[in-house]
């Protein structure tokens, strides 16, 4: 077993085609890391070149004490499932999984006890004799997961293994992920764009924007300390409240309402933030208050969202997630904004200041 | 119940619809099989005899004995299985090369189809005199690269000029073998050899058990057009060789043409027709029977 070591890795198709930039990054043994970000930040891109399947045009990737950067797919020993699940649709479900067992010249005893041994860990021994195309979409996915755990490999790549499945079957695959890969010692690079698979399944998540690396951190960290505006806007649903206020008298001014600047020094302009789910009906002795007018209420179910024009700034909207059995009364409300949870960006960088 | 009614009505509606379709081919192919194979019952030589005489099997058992007709059997054989393997040969070569992504892949693949286009008889004239042996370029280009001294008369010996209408043929007809395994080759999709290249395999190896069983449908079709279009080669070696020299390269469909055309004899040639159908409908048979196969194991 080893971990796995990305260092400086580019890649550059075109001057202006750059869809990795300079990513440095170690996932260890047994971690599951997820490279989370928009559709089109590099995330392929990075894993195939950890696959081999493209090669970089700076940077080197370690695995364990070997530098596979110069090595061929095959030699890398890494198993992939592709989004697609690209099975060999002219073979078994058997002969796909045995695959590699048979390129790698092992005794037919063995393939056969290890392509049973995983058949029967995924649920797919009644399959074995099967075409892929007379497979539905999960039971497909899981021959493509079969494919890459008979393996055994050093590091285990997913690309978005979950995006062709329906809403819930994702959901109960996701938990199936989850427990198969806690079992194994290794590696794992999960690429997703859907938060919630790399907050339920991540050890660690890698944000990716723009081919840079955002932040590297356990997902709850993510949430709770996004390291920049861009993390604190992409990950959390619904999106966190982000204002570009001006400060005034060591305080931050929401419309007509201070909010204090925790910073020794303040600086003219700043960025607030501050997650739905954090902003409340404000009590009497309650601190860091605003009031303004709602407008919009949506429900969720078991919340609300509102969405309320502050006063003295009527182009500004906070959207506040109180529980579907809270009442207001008027369509002025006051809301205070939990002083613990308010995140402070820099206005020029953005990134965070604390 | 009610159900079996719906299918047994739907049934008959797509009988009915193909029906006029099916009364055209009836038309157009059993007729004239049939008219050549009651034809070949009798004994009919224009050159000879004016009215038909009714004289049984006697045409076919004349064929068992004609030991020009088992020549060009034989000739025609030679001719289709050698093109047609080395068609495929260098179709799969070629529909590989221009699966790669190259600059100018367009244009390259443009003239590639073009021998295709070529009407044949002006293409097999041109290769007549490329082989020509007094001003054909390919003696020339042999004697300049010292390969040989004296001229070579290609076609004016029994196996030289056989190989000769293959070269020409296996020119002309490559192109649109590749065409058809350029398609099959770009209906698979880049990520199996992706896979395939992580569970360990080198391109050779990706080309055994990935390209070829899921180029196999593609493959069988080519072989099911060129076998039949190759086996009733004609305006090729009347163009090139007449089926010269001495009847070394004088194909069945040759054979015929003369029977029927020069020797007037319409019985025999009606005979001689009605079995070279059955031999190329038993091998299309074959040929297609492989590929109901191939695709049910594809898919
Ligand atoms: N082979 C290629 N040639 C040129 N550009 C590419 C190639 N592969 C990917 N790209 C570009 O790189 C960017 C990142 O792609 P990708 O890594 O697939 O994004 P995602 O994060 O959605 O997986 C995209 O803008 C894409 O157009
Ligand atoms: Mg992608």
């Amino acid at each position: 077993m080893a971990n796995l070591e990305l260092r400086n890795l580019n890649k550059t198709y075109s001057s202006k085609v750059v869809p990795v930039k300079d990513i440095s990054l170690k996932v260890d043994e047994g971690e599951f890391l997820t490279l989370l970000g928009p559709s089109g930040c590099g995330k392929s891109t990075t894993l195939r070149l950890i696959a081999g399947l493209e090669q970089p045009t700076r940077g080197q990737i370690w695995i364990g004490e070997r530098n596979v950067t110069d090595l061929r797919s095959g030699d890398r020993n890494i198993a992939m499932v592709f989004q697609s699940y690209a099975l060999y649709p002219h073979m078994t479900v058997a002969e796909n999984i045995a695959s590699s067992l048979k390129l790698r010249h092992l005794s037919k005893l063995e393939i056969r006890q290890r392509v049973t041994d995983v058949a029967t860990k995924l649920g797919l021994e009644e399959l074995t004799q099967r075409k892929p195309s007379q497979l539905s979409g999960g039971q497909r996915q899981r021959v493509a997961l079969a494919r890459a755990l008979v393996r055994q490999p050093d590091v285990f790549l997913l690309d978005e293994p979950l995006s062709n499945l329906d809403a819930l079957l994702r959901e109960r695959v996701r938990a199936e992920l989850k427990q198969l890969f806690k079992a194994q010692n290794t590696p794992v690079v999960y690429v997703t764009h859907d938060q919630t698979e790399a907050m339920t399944l991540s050890s660690k998540v890698a944000v990716l924007y723009n081919g840079n690396l955002q932040q590297l951190d356990p997902p709850q960290r993510i949430y709770t300390h996004p390291a920049n505006r861009f993390v604190a806007s992409f990950v959390g649903s619904p999106q966190m409240n982000l204002f570009v206020l001006s400060c005034r008298d060591n305080a931050a001014w929401l419309g007509n309402f201070p909010i204090p600047v925790p910073l020794p020094t303040v600086p003219p302009q700043i960025v607030l933030g501050i997650r739905p789910e954090n902003v409340c009906l404000a009590r009497a002795e309650d601190t860091h208050t605003i009031q303004g007018q709602i407008y919009l209420v949506e429900s969720l179910g078991m919340q609300n969202l509102l969405s309320v024009r502050v006063q003295g700034a009527p182009e500004l909207t906070i959207r506040a997630l109180l529980p579907a059995a809270w009442q207001w009364s008027d369509d002025i409300v006051k809301l205070t904004l939990s002083p613990q949870s308010l995140h402070w960006f820099d206005a020029a960088t953005g990134d965070r200041l604390f | 119940m009610q159900l079996d009614k719906i299918q047994k009505r739907e049934q008959l509606t797509g009988w009915m619809l193909t029906l006029p379709a099916l009364l055209l081919l009836l038309l157009v192919f059993a007729y004239p099989i049939g008219q050549a194979f009651w034809l070949s019952l009798f004994t009919k030589n224009l050159a000879t005899q004016l009215q038909p005489v009714y004289s049984g099997w006697n045409n076919y058992v004349r064929m068992v004995f004609d030991g020009r007709f088992w020549e060009t059997m034989q000739n025609t054989t030679i001719f289709t299985c050698v093109s047609v393997f080395l068609e495929l040969l260098l179709g799969m070569g070629i529909a590989l090369v221009l699966n790669q992504s190259f600059p100018g892949r367009g244009i390259v693949r443009t003239i590639a189809i073009l021998p295709w286009a070529l009407p044949t008889a002006l293409m097999a004239l041109a290769w007549a005199w490329i082989f020509n042996d007094q001003y054909g370029v390919w003696n020339d280009i042999l004697q300049r690269l010292g390969l040989i001294h004296t001229e070579i008369n290609w076609l004016g010996e029994p196996s030289l000029a056989m190989m000769a209408a293959i070269a020409a043929e296996v020119w002309k007809t490559t192109p649109f073998i590749s065409i058809l395994l350029l398609a099959g080759l770009q209906s698979i999709p880049v990520e199996l050899y992706e896979a395939h290249a992580l569970d360990g395999a080198n391109p050779w190896q990706s080309f055994w058990r990935i390209t070829l069983p899921l180029l196999m449908p593609q493959i069988l079709i080519a072989l099911l057009f060129r076998f039949a279009q190759a086996f009733g080669v004609f305006d090729l070696v009347l163009v090139m060789t007449g089926g010269g020299p001495a009847g070394a390269t004088e194909t069945v469909s040759l054979y015929i043409y003369a029977m029927v055309m020069r020797y007037l004899d319409f019985g025999y040639g009606a005979a001689l027709i009605v079995v070279t159908f059955l031999l190329l409908v038993a091998a299309v048979a074959i040929v297609s029977f492989l590929l109901s196969k191939a695709r049910n194991s594809k898919f």
